[in-house]
């Protein structure tokens, strides 16, 4: 028997239920939570959604009291966050807090997405969880794009005006094209303030409805697992599947452990490598944008670099911009391109395993060669990877019908 | 949805009529937004003519102005680079600048209208960047036999002395030649043609 509620906790219950017969806040709770059956095996890489969706809070945080001193004017811009940096109280931590949650962002979700890759996860019927991740995905580029364009540095200045350029090589409409993105006959105020609006404004609430469906999508049919088979194909007499637990508390609890962890990792680079040498924030950016003077050696932050590696290796404009738009795009079509009767890497045989493997080396290393000086030898490294890059997803579409697998088992494994 | 008695052609009609007239209004409204991406006035005004005097610009030497925010550049050249152009004609993409931008009077070797002076739009033709010059003939890090030109340092295209495209790299075409004129000897106008001439 209950001890009798205090008076206090009678009204605070007698308030709860006004709310939650207004407001399904229980009900809400219950289908996305407690009611919500997740297999029971997930492993290290479940992690990185949680963690993207926690970086995605800190970058709205962090954005909302930058924007609170920054200027997005050509003239004051570099000053007004070299200002942030030395004069206003926590001005450094909170920049570096949302610089370097950018590039952990790419992090996690090139995490995220190789873990597709491993189990299978985009496969049906999952396909439009992976669509609305690649929207994200894509949003998430454009986002960081133009929030490097802000602090209006010599990278920022010249990285938008190698980007904008890309537009330029569609036939006929594309000088039209990057005239109308730039506002001006060159990179301008003009560009940098719409920049700044798309930045804090138009991409950040894009993002937010994406990330929604992405979850909607994904609660719709259940996460997939590290065996790549369905939990609810096995079911007890109460209708719930036999491997699966409630996402709250069993996987909360694991995700906050997650958070600690990341935390960790996260402030350790914040605190003491912000710049990372380099990679997180580039030296040339500290450098107020200069229209005259091209920095010696140009390239993106390192989570463009793979596919502008594959740009470079095409020695003509208009076939490089095809090119590298395709290597995004293809991406798109992976729930279709893999046919394989199974969906996880442990029950495919060594052929996707070594496939697996290549494209991985691939990606790195073109992501590395992105940022290199381009010396002959580094061009022809390029293109040999650009068809490695290329050549996974044609050979997953040949290969996966006919390729090796292994019998799946009936419950999921450990 | 009741449906009993329903003229079910009439509601079609009516539903498609009502979509296709409010996404024409939609269509329209959008006009103003997009429109107001483009160029302002005041973007628009900035673009008069730029006048540089050469006084003092020794052979070899860039003088680098702006121009409708390109950066335009004025390169001296001394008569032995200019005799290497030739040699070259067999490297480049688009030797006789056939299918690149130059008004009509830069149509040759030196794609200048004094062979010394090589105006020039420093922006690559690849995606704007703009490429150093190093006019002195001798061997580089990304070409052994360098006769002297523009190097990009965003993709590692090439160009020679008169800004012509080498093969192999991603610059479809030479460099873009603006519109300029000589009032006397030692000043340029950039943004003008010379008189009688396109």
């Amino acid at each position: 028997m209950a001890k009798p509620a205090s008076n206090l906790a009678r009204r605070a219950d007698a308030l709860w239920n006004w709310v939650d017969t207004r407001l399904p806040v229980s009900a809400f709770w219950k289908a996305t939570m407690t009611g919500y059956q997740a297999p029971k095996n997930f492993n290290f890489w479940y992690y990185m959604g949680s963690l993207a969706l926690l970086v995605l809070v800190i970058q709205i945080l962090s954005g909302i009291f930058l924007t609170m001193h920054y200027k997005p004017s050509a003239d004051l811009a570099f000053a007004s966050v070299e200002y942030i940096m030395r004069d206003v109280e926590w001005g450094w931590f909170i920049r570096y807090l949302h610089s370097t949650g950018a590039s952990f962002f790419f992090i996690l979700v090139y995490l995220h997405m190789f873990r597709s890759l491993l189990y299978g996860s985009h496969r049906s019927p999952r396909e439009l969880v992976w669509i609305f991740g690649m929207l994200i995905y894509l949003a998430l580029m454009a986002e960081a794009f133009m929030g490097y364009v802000l602090p209006w540095g010599q990278m920022s200045y010249w990285g938008a005006q190698v980007i904008i350029n890309l537009f330029g090589a569609i036939p006929t409409i594309g000088e039209p094209l990057t005239e109308w993105i730039r506002g001006d006959f060159f990179i301008s105020d003009a560009t940098l303030n719409r920049f700044f609006a798309l930045h804090v404004i138009a991409l950040p609430l894009a993002l937010l409805g994406l990330v929604l469906m992405h979850l909607v999508a994904l609660r719709e049919n259940g996460s997939n697992n590290p065996d790549g088979i369905e939990i609810k194909a096995n079911k007890d007499e109460n209708g719930l599947p036999v491997d699966g637990i409630p996402f709250h508390p069993y996987y909360t609890v694991k995700d906050i452990f997650g958070v600690a962890m990341f935390l960790l990792l996260f402030a350790f680079i914040l605190f003491f490598w912000p710049e990372a040498g380099g990679l997180f924030l580039e030296h040339d950016n500290f450098i107020p944008a200069n229209p005259l003077v091209t920095p010696e050696h140009i390239k993106p932050v390192w989570y463009f670099t793979p596919y502008y590696a594959i740009l470079k290796a095409v020695p003509d404009k208009l076939m490089g911009v095809i090119l590298m738009g395709l290597s995004v795009v293809v991406l798109f079509f992976l729930p279709w391109l893999d046919r394989s009767p199974v969906k996880s890497i442990r029950y495919k045989g060594l052929w996707y395993k070594i496939m697996v493997g290549v494209f991985a080396v691939a990606f790195v290393r073109l992501g590395m060669l992105g940022m290199s000086e381009g010396t002959p030898a580094q061009t022809i490294e390029m293109r040999v990877w650009t068809f490695v890059y290329f050549a996974f997803f044609i050979l997953l579409y040949f290969l996966s019908p006919g390729g090796k697998t292994k019998p799946l088992p009936e419950r999921l494994t450990h | 949805m009741p449906t009993d008695g329903v003229n079910k052609k009439r509601r079609r009609f009516l539903v498609a009529t009502t979509s296709v007239v409010g996404a024409v209004g939609a269509g329209f409204v959008a006009v103003p937004f997009i429109k107001s991406w483009k160029p302002s006035a005041r973007a628009q005004a900035v673009g008069a003519p730029v006048q540089v005097t050469l006084d003092g610009l020794e052979p070899g030497q860039i003088l680098k102005v702006q121009w409708r925010g390109q950066t335009i550049g004025i390169l001296r050249r001394t008569r032995e680079t200019l005799d290497l152009l030739p040699e070259i004609d067999a490297d480049l993409r688009d030797p006789e600048s056939q299918e690149s931008e130059q008004p009509s009077f830069a149509l040759n070797e030196a794609r200048a209208l004094k062979e010394e002076y090589l105006v020039v739009n420093m922006h690559c033709t690849h995606l704007g960047c703009v490429p150093q010059v190093l006019p002195q003939v001798g061997a580089q890090p990304f070409e052994e036999n360098w006769k002297g030109g523009f190097f990009c340092p965003c993709h590692k295209s090439k160009f020679d002395l008169a800004g012509r495209v080498y093969k192999g790299v991603p610059a479809p075409t030479n460099l873009t030649i603006p519109p300029y004129s000589f009032i006397d000897d030692t000043t340029l106008v950039i943004g003008v043609n010379p008189e009688g001439a396109a």
